[in-house]
């Protein structure tokens, strides 16, 4: 049968249908399902009280992430360090009966395999390419990086996958990000994504699944490639994809859940037919020249709020949108800040390295690149590092770069969400600033009245070092940590 | 899942664009284990903003929200159409919505009903002192004037919050379909259809 040329998002989704029904929604089947303690209480509740089991319980896998303070989870004697708040504690033991009760493995708090459902995903190869993957939380997308169809839920479609192993979905439109061209140094994923986020604003991608092309995506680590598509939600789309390719291959093989033997031949010879093909149609493209790409920060409590740092923080009337200038009113209101201020001028008290969008052990490493040698500044009162699960911690501390965190007076924790959301007890406190690798910059997200500025791991390491928000590419690798 | 068909009555003139789930329900809110009790969160930081529309006594109880542009954006928390609903909102109007936040409010029994701008214009200037009257059947949004908007209902969403059926239900009858996809994945992708964790 000789077929249209499909993009690769057609080619997952022609794989998974299950059921086309006459008005185009379709039945689609689920390869992965993500369970953290916040968005599925009240799913298993449900399946509880009408006696339903859980489809597929091997193909589910539960971690939690959200409410875990980042602090130690024993003490000394190996005991549980019991959890001050009273609801975080209750929804994390929620899971951990829910899980075994319907058959799911259940990664435990003080495992190291423990993270962050989307760094975990990945890192255990449970998230494969041209898999379907779903979690109850909208950053889903970040699996993308490994060329999988992943996309957040809500608590009515966890119900639904566990009881069914599907759910029903209307196709999307594609949109292709082409970015080609060489990124100028200092220049990182978070920075590209940023920096689309920007050009094509928060509904940008309403509607669409994004398939980020072009060399600069093909020559980017999977960990890049995590990042990138991480934040496809923050442009307005549901999912975001990269290819899969060889550093995708080299990257899973030997993980604990990916293929092994034949079944892994099997696996490559398939991924490698997912590239959208030559003459597959977008519905729509945006093409960006990776020379335009600065690092960048973000200055208001929209993520399209985007600007280079080498920039300043823009009026209001700089927008033509009235609504654009009446929301810029109010977040630069709500930030503290006056137009024209240069972003390099902002001082930040706090700084958070670590979410599922920079906290695996490439951020770690690119924001230790820039502590090594240095202190935070004296204005920062808070700085915390977060690795993405125990997996990462313990690389890093093989690789002696907690040494260089803590030496540059900054503090080195257990895996979890942390400050990128005021779930747990880190949090920013009213009026100050953050400078953070998370992914929101919404009203109150790090802490009631939190002013955060999103931006690169090795950026917000910058801001710790100088006290402000700072171009990294002024702070060179000092000559001690070349060696 | 309760069935609607219509839904009439007073209608909250909010108006505003891109409002994202964490002003519907600030994430201090996620925390329970239960649906219910959420209301009270509802646009929290609004709520202490003088002149607010939510804790203005006029629109006390009303059953319809009317918002701007994408509505819903941000995080896939569906606590923020439990928060609605525990309002007693069963209905909201904006000229557009985010996926996530339709599809959750479906799910739940919450309407939502995209209309040009225009059209909600005149509405956020009826709703300041009638009511607004939504039919699910006829797919018109009506008000005790001429006014008269009709709207676009995907047919499957139409009959389930008509029939007040439950999806989970649904699929589940489905259940032959759904092994013969296995089946058939099992043979051509079996990397995909099995895990460590499954039974061989
Ligand atoms: S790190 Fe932040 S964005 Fe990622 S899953 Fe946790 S709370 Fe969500």
């Amino acid at each position: 049968m000789t077929q249209h040329p499909r993009t690769l998002y057609q080619k997952i989704w022609d794989a998974h249908v299950v059921d086309r029904r006459d008005d185009g929604t379709c039945l689609i089947y689920i390869d992965r399902h993500l369970v953290h303690e916040v968005t599925s209480p009240q799913a298993f509740e449900a399946l509880r009280a009408a006696g339903r089991p859980v489809r597929r319980p091997d193909l589910t896998l539960a971690v939690p992430d959200h409410n875990l303070p980042t602090t130690a989870r024993r003490d000394a004697a190996g005991n549980r360090v019991p959890i001050a708040d009273r609801e975080s504690a209750q929804q994390l033991a929620a899971l951990e009966v829910n899980a075994p009760e319907f058959g799911i493995r259940y990664i435990g708090d003080a495992d190291v395999e423990q993270g962050i459902v989307h760094v975990v995903g990945p890192e255990q190869g449970f998230s494969l390419p041209g898999a379907t993957i779903v979690c109850g939380d909208s950053h889903t997308a970040c699996h993308g990086g490994v060329g999988a169809l992943a996309f957040g839920i809500g608590t009515s479609e966890v119900e639904h996958v566990l009881a069914t192993q599907t759910l029903l979905l209307k196709q999307s439109k594609t949109l292709e990000i082409r970015v080609e061209g060489t990124l100028g140094a200092g220049v990182t994923p978070k920075d590209v994504i940023l920096h689309i986020i920007g050009v094509i604003g928060t509904a940008g991608g309403t509607g669409y699944v994004i398939e980020y092309r072009g060399n600069v995506f093909a020559e980017m680590s999977v960990e890049g490639r995590l990042t990138v598509c991480n934040m496809s939600i923050e442009g307005g789309a549901r999912a975001g994809l990269v290819a899969p390719d060889e550093t995708t291959f080299a990257y899973l093989k030997g993980r604990p859940y990916a293929p092994v033997s034949a079944d892994w031949d099997k696996a490559v010879a398939w991924w490698k037919s997912l590239a959208s093909d030559e003459g597959a149609v977008f519905d729509k493209s945006v093409f960006i020249r990776a020379e335009d790409i600065q690092p960048t920060v973000t200055w208001g409590t929209s993520p399209e709020d985007t600007a280079a740092i080498g920039g300043v923080v823009p009026a209001p009337e700089d927008f033509a949108d009235a609504s654009k200038r009446d929301a810029v009113k109010v977040s630069l209101d709500y930030m503290g800040l006056t137009p024209g201020t240069r972003l390099t001028d902002v001082e930040v008290q706090n700084v958070f390295i670590g979410s599922c969008t920079n906290s695996r052990i490439e951020d770690i490493r690119a924001a230790a690149a820039v502590l090594k040698g240095r202190h935070k500044a004296d204005n920062v009162k808070w700085a915390i590092i977060v690795p993405g699960s125990g997996l990462v911690k313990q690389q890093a501390e093989a690789e002696g770069l907690d040494k260089i965190i803590t030496d540059a007076g900054i503090e080195w924790r257990e895996p979890g969400c942390s400050a990128c959301l005021a779930m747990n007890p880190d949090k920013v406190p009213p009026g100050e600033r953050c400078a953070s690798t998370s992914n929101r910059n919404f009203t109150g997200r790090q802490g009631p009245g939190a002013r955060t500025h999103l931006m690169s791991p090795a950026m917000a390491a910058a801001a710790a070092v100088t006290g402000h928000l700072t171009d990294v590419r002024d702070l060179p690798v000092l000559a001690e940590a070349a060696n | 899942m309760q069935a609607i068909d219509h839904v009439a009555g007073k209608a909250i003139p909010f108006g505003r664009k891109n409002v994202d789930t964490d002003v519907i329900i600030p994430a201090h809110w996620l925390k329970t284990i239960t649906r219910e009790g959420l209301g009270q969160g509802a646009f929290e930081a609004l709520k202490a903003e003088p002149g607010n529309v939510f804790t203005d006594p006029r629109w006390a109880g009303a059953p319809i929200l009317i918002a701007g542009d994408n509505f819903g954006c941000g995080s896939s928390r569906e606590h923020a159409a439990w928060a609605l609903l525990d309002m007693g909102i069963t209905c909201v109007i904006a000229p557009s919505f985010s996926d996530i936040f339709s599809g959750n409010a479906f799910k739940n029994g919450i309407l939502t009903v995209a209309l040009p701008q225009d059209a909600i214009d005149r509405l956020m200037e009826v709703a300041q002192h009638h009511p607004i009257d939504v039919d699910l059947d006829t797919q018109t949004v009506t008000t005790p004037f001429q006014d008269r908007f009709t709207f676009e209902l995907d047919a499957f969403r139409k009959h389930c919050l008509l029939n007040g059926l439950d999806e989970v239900g649904l699929t589940m009858a489905q259940g032959d379909a759904i092994a013969a996809h296995e089946a058939r994945s099992r043979e051509a992708l079996p990397f995909l259809a099995r895990t460590p964790a499954s039974v061989a």
